[in-house]
């Protein structure tokens, strides 16, 4: 008995309408009309379930690209499906125990795998991509880690887009087709959406700086400001003086944000005429004054901006509540080559120039202002004299190098100094102000620097206050100690008998604090063996 | 049985936890940091204190000798079972074997708890055998009352059934859930509740989507042929008899003969409603090449006692229970412990095992689904779904709540637009994958 759609349709028509109302064309037999419905229709259900085919397959996927890199050993793939289902938070409240926060140990995990160069075992891809969909900060990491069967994979759930953006985004390739000739450079450039021809530009600079400059030279007059201002950002890579000219045209530009960014490229190239001009302008603000006693520094800020200041990139008005011509002067001081100081005030150092006493009230601007041209220019001598010695009691002072301003210093200095000028302060300071600083040091922290921080901790807790007080530190150290210092944390890690200064119940929070310490270095070191790294 | 010095995978711990929350506190406390005093022993007993909020120690001890039900004591007052300390303690052991030194006696208080446990077993096991055969006449009334109870739900459900069809299907869409609800309670004071789980899914349909009408009128067909089978019980053949019974809800025995042989844990995975965890084991048989299932079930809050990780093998009896294609098996003699597997089970076509469903239907018309492995299927979108193709061109397609699990995902990404072999349930509703096996050498990941 051969069955008809419409004869199902039909049954399916009275089901829904009531067979009172719209009887089935089902011969009844004797028996009620919903009965014989019922009869029927389970046959019918029966007998097209039996008889299910499979289907005609769509045409297949195009097989993901191979990845050469060796396949994780099965202990480290183990802690990251682990790590992987980590959520943040857990615990709940202020509260975080004794246990490690895995959470924060995936990105450290990340790098030592993808250093290693590892693969990704793929059945972990979707718990790696969903992580970096909710975490921008570890995208980077994730993808690099999780390779081309990732993207491959991301190209298929428009959930993981990101990670094809990203993976433009990101000069390793994405954005430059391997082998790609000058013609098919071109052919990206001018056809290419906005994201494809950012990432073009960024990976042709790194490979050819000339290349990418002329490249942009080509089609400048006819792309829309945004898009100006991000593609001038992308020479920021490999600046160099050959880039002076098409900067200087760009002083001309037509939007403020592409002068100012030109400009400002411009004063990072110590010998562009822009920074010559600037040196000018400033050092006709800034004198020694040797009438006095001791030598001192006196400023005449500008009085005015020109539009030949404007067109250099210079701000004209002042955010609000700050006088325009100390705004200027930060401005002409931050863009000057730092060069242009100790010719100008009597051939000395930036040590002694730091130290010289500063006319009226100029000292915070004019300091404020050398930071910033020294982070701008990446000179370690002036960042050096700026920073003065951690020891020194003004350095945790409300003076005007600020925690924030320092933390940038600290990055043009090499990661042993900087390591060792982080240990000093805070074995001067205490951890108040080290927040940012240690944000800036290396990690695993060097052997000093890791001490002088355990040893703060134990005088904080001695002193009597509570860990959270700390708990951005405690946060860091959890990350950052190198898991060899762990043996220095036992015996802080005992519940020491309450004294009679400190908090209530104080020092049970601290013990528990230094036990999820040393639980997440031992772990942190398990971690590493586990990736075959020492 | 013992599993001398063979260390379980942090996958096999976590797998004992009773919720998620239980496998994150755990997972956090599997660090040596808050663990003194650990140890195990060759009789599968793990041992620590571990430190809590408190001043004492918890006292934490897994007793692992029945390697597929761990038996657990924890001093601490959390209700979940097993607790995060023990979770904490077997992952540590799990991952790191200098953390939880082998061949140590255990402590005073462990070995307490350990001899009373032991006790305990001897004394029921001794209860058991001896229990008479007086009882048969009592339990043969018993069952005649329920069976005249279901008669009377039975009547009173095919009456409804009939009702819902006269006034028309799209009056249920409007009547809601709550119809359905008050029908399922009466099935379950009839005492049948596989007819009461049956009419609650019947409750569901009017809300799951486009195409629900058709979807009601099969299942309600499908629920009146059970009806129908169940009172006239006396006429059918006797295997569909079986299957009648334990379809609508009266419990079998497994008085199937053991079959021994070697079996290899296809899949596991749970499913929970607000009373009950119901754990599905699928196993295959390495000699007799069969497939059964395994069921365990955990009141809410705690894991089902049966633990058989994806991947082991167990050389154990199981016994069938009865019905005609019935693959449900109880668990019995186990002669040793689990222990990974390298083999893979052989698998199909997608045109066979299209047909191993069809063939299984004359047996049991209310099969949702079949257990199949595919020999080498291919994951292909396909208009917003998922198929499973194999090199002939035919393919299956996914059921939509399984291309929409996170596991899925991870069968594409394994895939990589290569051929896998893939272990899954087929049925009128599509395929749901479980369990993927690499191309290349690997072990078997889960899905689910």
């Amino acid at each position: 008995m051969a069955v008809t759609p419409s004869d199902w349709e039909d049954l399916v028509t009275s089901a829904l309408l009531g067979t009172e109302r719209r009887p089935p064309a089902v011969p009844a037999g004797g028996r009620d009309a919903p009965v014989a419905l019922l009869d029927e229709a389970a046959q019918q259900t029966l007998r097209r379930r039996a008889g299910l085919r499979p289907a005609q397959a769509a045409p297949f996927l195009r097989p993901a690209p191979a990845d050469p890199r060796p396949s994780l050993p099965p202990a480290a793939a183990r802690r990251l499906s682990m790590l992987l289902t980590a959520r943040p938070g857990s615990g709940g409240g202020g509260r975080r125990g004794t246990a490690p926060d895995l959470v924060e140990l995936l990105p450290q995990w990340l790098a030592l795998a993808d250093g290693r160069g590892y693969a990704a075992p793929p059945e972990a891809l979707p718990a790696l991509l969903e992580a970096a969909r909710g975490r921008t900060d570890l995208r980077p990491a994730v993808l690099s880690f999780a390779g081309p069967r990732a993207l491959w994979l991301a190209g298929l759930n428009p959930e993981w887009r990101f990670a094809l953006r990203a993976a433009s985004g990101s000069g390793g390739g994405g954005g430059l087709p391997a082998g790609a000739g000058p013609e098919r450079v071109r052919q990206l450039w001018e056809e290419g959406l906005f994201a494809e021809r950012v990432a073009l530009l960024s990976a042709l600079r790194v490979r050819d700086a000339a290349a990418a400059r002329s490249l942009l030279e080509s089609t400048w007059t006819t792309e829309r400001a945004e898009d100006r201002l991000m593609f001038l950002d992308s020479l920021r890579a490999q600046l160099c003086a050959e880039d002076e000219p098409f900067l200087e045209r760009a002083l001309a530009d037509r939007s403020r944000n592409v002068r100012g960014t030109a400009a400002e490229l411009l004063s990072a190239l110590p010998g562009s005429a822009l920074s010559l001009r600037m040196a000018a302008r400033a050092a006709t603000c800034v004198a020694l004054d040797r009438t006095g006693a001791d030598p001192c520094v006196v400023v005449e800020a500008p009085h005015a901006c020109d539009a030949e200041m404007e067109r250099d990139g210079v701000v004209a008005k002042a955010p609000s509540g700050r006088g325009e011509r100390s705004w200027w002067l930060g401005q002409l001081v931050e863009a000057a080559p730092l060069a242009t100081w100790p010719e100008r005030l009597g051939g000395r150092t930036p040590e002694e120039i730091v130290a010289l006493e500063i006319a009226d009230g100029w000292e915070g601007e004019l300091h404020a202002a050398w930071c910033r041209a020294a982070v701008r220019q990446g000179d370690a001598v002036w960042a050096r004299a700026l920073l003065g010695t951690p020891s020194a009691p003004e350095a945790a002072g409300p003076g005007a190098v600020g925690p924030a301003q320092r933390a940038k210093l600290l990055t043009t200095l090499d990661a042993e100094e900087r390591a060792v000028w982080v240990a000093e302060f805070i074995a001067a300071h205490g951890l108040s102000e080290a927040f940012q600083l240690l944000g800036v040091c290396a990690v695993p922290w060097s052997a000093p620097l890791g001490q002088a921080v355990v040893d703060a901790l134990d005088i904080a807790r001695d002193a009597g206050s509570y860990p959270w007080s700390f708990s951005g530190v405690m946060g860091l150290a959890e990350r950052c100690l190198d898991p060899a210092d762990a043996s220095r944390l036992a015996p802080l890690t005992a519940t020491p008998a309450e004294a009679e200064n400190t908090a209530p119940g104080a020092g049970g929070y601290w013990s528990e604090a230094f036990q999820r310490l040393d639980s997440t270095l031992r772990l942190r070191a398990t971690m590493a063996r586990e990736l075959g790294a020492a | 049985m013992t599993q001398q010095g063979v260390r379980w995978s942090a996958e096999q711990v976590l797998a004992l936890a009773p919720d998620a929350a239980s496998r994150k506190a755990g997972s956090k406390l599997a660090a040596a940091g808050p663990w003194s005093g650990t140890g195990c022993d060759d009789e599968g007993t793990v041992w620590g204190l571990c430190k809590g909020s408190g001043s004492k120690p918890y006292q934490t001890i897994v007793d692992m000798a029945e390697s597929s039900a761990p038996a657990y004591k924890c001093s601490c007052p959390s209700r979940k079972f097993p607790c995060k300390h023990a979770l904490g303690l077997l992952l540590l052991w799990a991952a790191d074997p200098a953390a939880v030194p082998a061949g140590q006696e255990p402590p005073d208080w462990a070995r307490q708890w350990l001899d009373g446990r032991r006790q305990r077993a001897e004394r029921k096991e001794a209860a058991a055998s001896g229990e008479g055969a007086a009882d048969a006449e009592a339990a043969r009334k018993r069952a005649e009352r329920r069976a005249q109870r279901i008669d009377a739900g039975a009547g009173e459900l095919e009456r409804r059934l009939a009702d819902l069809l006269r006034s028309g299907l799209a009056g249920a869409e409007q009547a809601g859930y709550a119809l359905w609800e008050e029908t399922a309670a009466r099935m379950v004071d009839a005492q049948a509740p596989g007819l009461a789980a049956r009419v609650r899914e019947l409750g569901a349909i009017p809300g799951s989507g486009p195409g629900w009408p058709v979807r009601l009128l099969e299942e309600c067909a499908l629920l009146h042929t059970l009806v129908q089978g169940w009172l006239r019980r006396d006429r059918l053949p006797a295997e569909l008899a079986a299957t009648v019974r334990s379809r609508v809800g009266l419990p079998g025995s497994a008085d199937g003969p053991p079959v021994r042989d070697r079996w290899l844990v296809l899949a596991q995975y749970d499913t929970a409603d607000a009373r009950l965890t119901t754990r599905r084991i699928w196993v295959h048989g390495e000699q007799t090449g069969r497939t059964a299932l395994l069921l365990s079930y955990g009141a809410a809050g705690r894991a089902p006692d049966l633990m058989l990780p994806t991947g082991l093998a167990l050389d154990a009896e199981l016994s069938s229970y009865p019905g005609a294609g019935q693959l449900r098996a109880a668990l019995g003699k186990q002669f040793a412990a689990p222990a990974p597997a390298s083999p893979r089970p052989p698998g199909l076509t997608v045109a066979e095992a299209a047909a191993r469903y069809g063939e299984a239907l004359r047996g049991d018309p209310w099969l949702d689904s079949v257990p199949v492995t595919l020999e080498a299927v291919t994951p292909v979108p396909q208009g917003g779904r998922w198929q499973l193709a194999d090199a002939a061109g035919e393919a299956l397609p996914v059921t939509a709540s399984a291309c929409s699990g996170p596991g899925f995902w991870r069968l594409v990404a394994l895939s990589g637009g290569a051929p896998l072999r893939v272990f899954g349930e087929y049925g009128h509703r599509g395929f749901t994958p479980l369990t993927v096996w690499p191309a290349g050498p690997g072990e078997a990941v889960t899905l689910r």
